[in-house]
């Protein structure tokens, strides 16, 4: 189909939205509630742009592309409706970019930068702290929430854990889990689905705070280390260090969704308990040894042992934990160094 | 339509579950049989909750009524599948519905419920984890399932089939790398004269052994006797995972010389003569194969401490002091160079192709697609389906009137297997300790009120942990998991075995509970 988009012309293949075809095409609308894999919401109104013949702005989310349609996203019409929202949103909540743990990375600031906020129109109201800590891995800051309503889909219809709601309407309306309880004593199962959704600091991972900004993470995908289904992790990684895990949004086969082991269990790794240094056995206590010592003392027993029992008088156990190319490597020393099948992991136990 | 059995899902396999309560939000109908009303019900077109260890006397019963009242995709069973007609007069003479009723504790009229529901809706997606397998008859009960996923038709079809939900991460890939006594990588049979002389060619040797080795309990078991001298364990904390933890740490503690890769002390590397430093999930470029066959990248972010070594090459330099040299240069070199030269089914796989999304095997050429489904269009990979009889047992320690209960274990949310990980994590804030879980009429009867010590008993050793009341427990069980050392479920559970499989009977065993004084 074609369409004019700021009075340039452009291809749109059919089935598209105007946002879809905003971005497609590098024109960015403000939006604050649409998120791809939730869908348009067409909540928050950010999206306004406006449609040559009609008299209504309509929201970019959630309005299909027609042919021959001519699109302004930057008449003033459309930015002073865009900007009402956005000074909306900063106006009603404490959103101090300098000590957010979104900040980079947060949709309501790329939008409050885009529409070149110098001043609001709206002052800022009074808000005392309102922070839930009660979660072991998710804080709620309910200052930065902007209501936009993701969390409350991707709990109840992309996780389907049915946790997170809004409560009240009005001046008081808030996100809530279960019967408004705090999150930590919630049925809250922690998969932290809410804060790759989040388009604020509304709800941030604890173990991340303070461990690096969003522009300083070098982003590494890679495979979950937990359970069979072998979802798709984005390590955010600063100084060789991993900061935090996210879903990998369009990867297979978890398509950005985590439980509580992936997203948080991470950081065993950095555990003071690591083996470091080879251990031998002596009179029953370990002392630390060099490669060398381990591994030719091993290669000695091994040899022995085959020279005097046979080489099935070895046997291994592989990992089902570690890499694919270790179990290789750990069936071929068995097989065709010490000449025994001997060889099995935890796969039946 | 999805059919779960014994299958936990969200709580061993969260992200799978969230994608079958999406298929049933849209309406798509779910069957759970379980013996634990676990949360996956909540969300079920019709639950059974069957007695621990009745699944193949339930499956039999629901086949019956599926051939007796002629519901079956004949057309499927006629052409594609062979051993039907004496299938069919084993369940009808064996498996009325009322015999699978009294076994399995589910009424006949819910098993009729389930089989006309069964036959009403194709496809359907079979799941199950270890609630099928981690029984005496273990793999009778999967041939259960393929019996009634082939006379339903549901094979070879998208969004069908037999779908065993791994455990582990890897616990695919470590069995098609041939971490198996029986089989080279890619499941080529260590007795096939031709395969032996491939990998001999492959890999510059002779006298490879035709012969199939020990699996676990086997070698556990030879170690007192001596038959085996030496083991050697990489990354598995046997001593609590093993059933029997007496018994698994005498037989540990028997070994002549035993050698440890591992990243943590673990209750297993006390036994150890050696203990190895590995590098860990993300200090080492590899792959993993998840549930689906599909091969993944791991990636590298950064150096193991201190002197830890990759696994792979701790592996090639004890080849090297026995004489044999390896090329081995890393991940990407060992798969690109070597297990995808030598494993037909992967041959299409090189790192090159999965930076993204892995790819699901058999992926036999640089071209190939990948393989999301088996059997399709019904042509299994022996030709044609078997329908192999198999007859209910129960499990082999059953509740009496000294040990009145039954032990089943498993794993929960917020842990994962021994905790050397996710104790390590952070995860303790949420589930800090073992808890003994049992139904709200026997913690009445018992006197036994919501987190109070209870000693919880076995023929083989005794724990005592908080009781966790619950309604997910029918009376007569004892649920508990084996994530913590202490009040671990392993120094209860019962270590016997599946004759073909060796695994071993985790989910049965008869127990005693009682409020500790």
């Amino acid at each position: 189909m074609k369409v004019t988009i700021n009075g340039k012309r452009f291809e749109i293949p059919p089935g598209k939205t105007i946002l879809q075809a905003a971005q497609a095409n590098g024109i960015y609308i403000p939006t604050l509630c649409y998120h791809e894999k939730i869908g348009p919401l067409a909540k928050c109104r950010a999206c306004a742009v406006e449609i040559k013949g009609n008299p209504n702005l309509v929201t970019a989310c959630n309005t299909p592309v027609t042919d021959g349609m001519e699109i302004v996203t930057d008449s003033d019409r459309a930015v002073a409706a865009q900007r009402f929202v956005i000074d909306l949103a900063l106006s009603s909540g404490n959103h101090d970019c300098i000590i957010c743990e979104k900040s980079g990375a947060c949709e309501l600031q790329d939008a409050a930068y885009f529409l070149k906020f110098e001043d609001k129109d709206f002052k800022k109201g009074d808000y005392p702290p309102n922070i839930d800590d009660s979660s072991a891995f998710i804080r709620v800051d309910h200052n930065r929430c902007i209501l936009c309503g993701r969390c409350v889909e991707a709990c109840n219809h992309i996780v389907v854990n049915g946790v997170i709601q809004i409560i009240d309407r009005g001046f008081t309306s808030h996100i809530g889990f279960d019967n408004n309880i705090p999150m930590g004593e919630s049925s809250c199962v922690q998969c932290g689905e809410c804060t790759q959704v989040c388009p604020v600091g509304a709800l941030t991972s604890k173990k991340s705070i303070g461990k690096g900004r969003a522009w300083e993470v070098e982003k590494v995908r890679t495979t979950c280390p937990y359970c069979g289904v072998g979802c798709q992790l984005e390590l955010h990684v600063k100084n060789g260090m991993i900061v935090k895990v996210t879903g990998v949004e369009d990867g297979s086969p978890n398509k950005g969704r985590l439980c509580v082991k992936g997203r948080y269990g991470y950081d065993f790794i950095y555990s003071e308990d690591r083996l470091t240094v080879p251990l031998i056995k002596e009179k029953g206590t370990f002392r630390e040894a060099s490669w060398d010592e381990a591994l030719d003392l091993v290669a000695k027993k091994f040899k022995d042992i085959i020279k005097k029992h046979g080489p099935d008088a070895i046997a291994g156990v592989s990992c089902a934990r570690s890499t694919n190319e270790d179990s290789y490597q750990m069936q071929k020393l068995f097989r065709s160094v010490l000449k025994t099948n001997n060889i099995d992991h935890c796969a039946r136990t | 339509m999805f059919f779960c059995i014994g299958t936990n899902m969200t709580e061993a396999h969260p992200v799978a579950a969230t994608y079958l309560k999406n298929a049933v939000e849209k309406g798509a109908k779910l069957i759970v049989v379980d013996p634990r009303r676990q949360r996956l019900t909540d969300y079920a077109t019709l639950f059974a909750q069957i007695k621990v260890g009745s699944d193949i006397a339930f499956l039999n019963g629901l086949m019956h009524i599926l051939i007796k009242e002629d519901l079956y995709d004949k057309k499927f069973v006629e052409q594609n599948c062979e051993g039907f007609e004496e299938f069919k007069k084993h369940i009808l003479k064996n498996y009325p519905p009322q015999k699978a009723s009294e076994i399995s504790g589910v009424s006949v009229e819910k098993i009729r419920e389930i089989a006309h529901l069964l036959a009403s809706i194709k496809p359907c997606l079979l799941c199950y984890t270890l609630g099928i397998t981690e029984h005496t008859s273990g793999r009778n009960n999967v041939v259960s399932v393929a019996n009634l996923q082939m006379l339903l038709g549901n094979m070879g079809l998208e969004s069908a089939g037999v779908n065993p939900l791994r455990g582990q991460n890897n616990v695919q890939g470590a069995c098609d790398m041939g971490a198996l006594p029986n089989v080279y990588p890619g499941y080529q049979a260590v007795s096939d004269p031709k395969i032996k002389e491939k990998f001999e060619k492959a890999w510059g040797v002779t006298g490879l052994s035709d012969k199939p080795g020990l699996m676990i309990p086997a070698m556990l078991e030879a170690l007192p006797t001596k038959e085996v001298r030496a083991l050697y364990i990489f990354g598995e904390n046997m001593a609590n995972s093993e059933p029997d933890i007496t018994h698994v740490e005498h037989c540990l503690e028997s070994a002549q010389f035993l050698v440890c890769n591992d990243i943590f002390p673990t209750e297993t590397t006390r036994f150890a003569h050696v203990v190895f430093p590995a590098a860990a999930w993300s200090e080492d470029d590899g792959t993993f194969t998840n549930s689906e066959r599909r091969v993944s990248r791991v990636r590298k972010v950064s150096s193991p401490p201190g002197q830890a070594k990759p696994n792979w090459w701790i592996f090639k330099e004890i080849a090297r002091r026995m004489g044999s040299t390896w090329d081995s240069a890393g991940g990407q070199d060992i798969w690109d160079n070597e297990i995808s030269v030598l494993t037909p089914s992967m041959a299409g796989i090189k790192y090159a192709r999965i930076e993204g999304d892995g790819l699901q095997w058999p992926c036999p050429t640089l071209d190939h697609p990948g393989t999301p489904f088996l059997h399709r269009d019904g042509k299994f990979s022996r030709g044609k389906g078997l329908f192999t009889v198999a007859d209910w047992t129960p499990p082999a320690e059953i509740a009496d009137a000294e040990y009145p209960y039954v032990l089943s274990t498993g794993r929960r949310l917020f842990h994962y297997h021994t905790r050397t990980q996710t104790g390590r994590s952070g995860l303790d804030a949420i589930l800090p300790e073992e808890t003994a879980d049992i139904s709200v009429e026997d913690a009445k009867k018992q006197g036994i009120a919501n987190g109070d010590a209870v000693r919880v008993w076995s023929r083989r050793g005794e724990v005592t942990v908080k009781a966790r009341v619950t309604e997910e427990v029918p009376p007569g069980m004892v649920w508990m998991a084996f994530h913590f050392r202490d009040g671990n479920a392993n120094w209860l559970t019962n270590p016997v075995f599946d004759p073909y499989t060796q695994t071993a009977e985790y989910k049965a065993c008869a127990v005693n509970v009682e409020k500790k004084m």
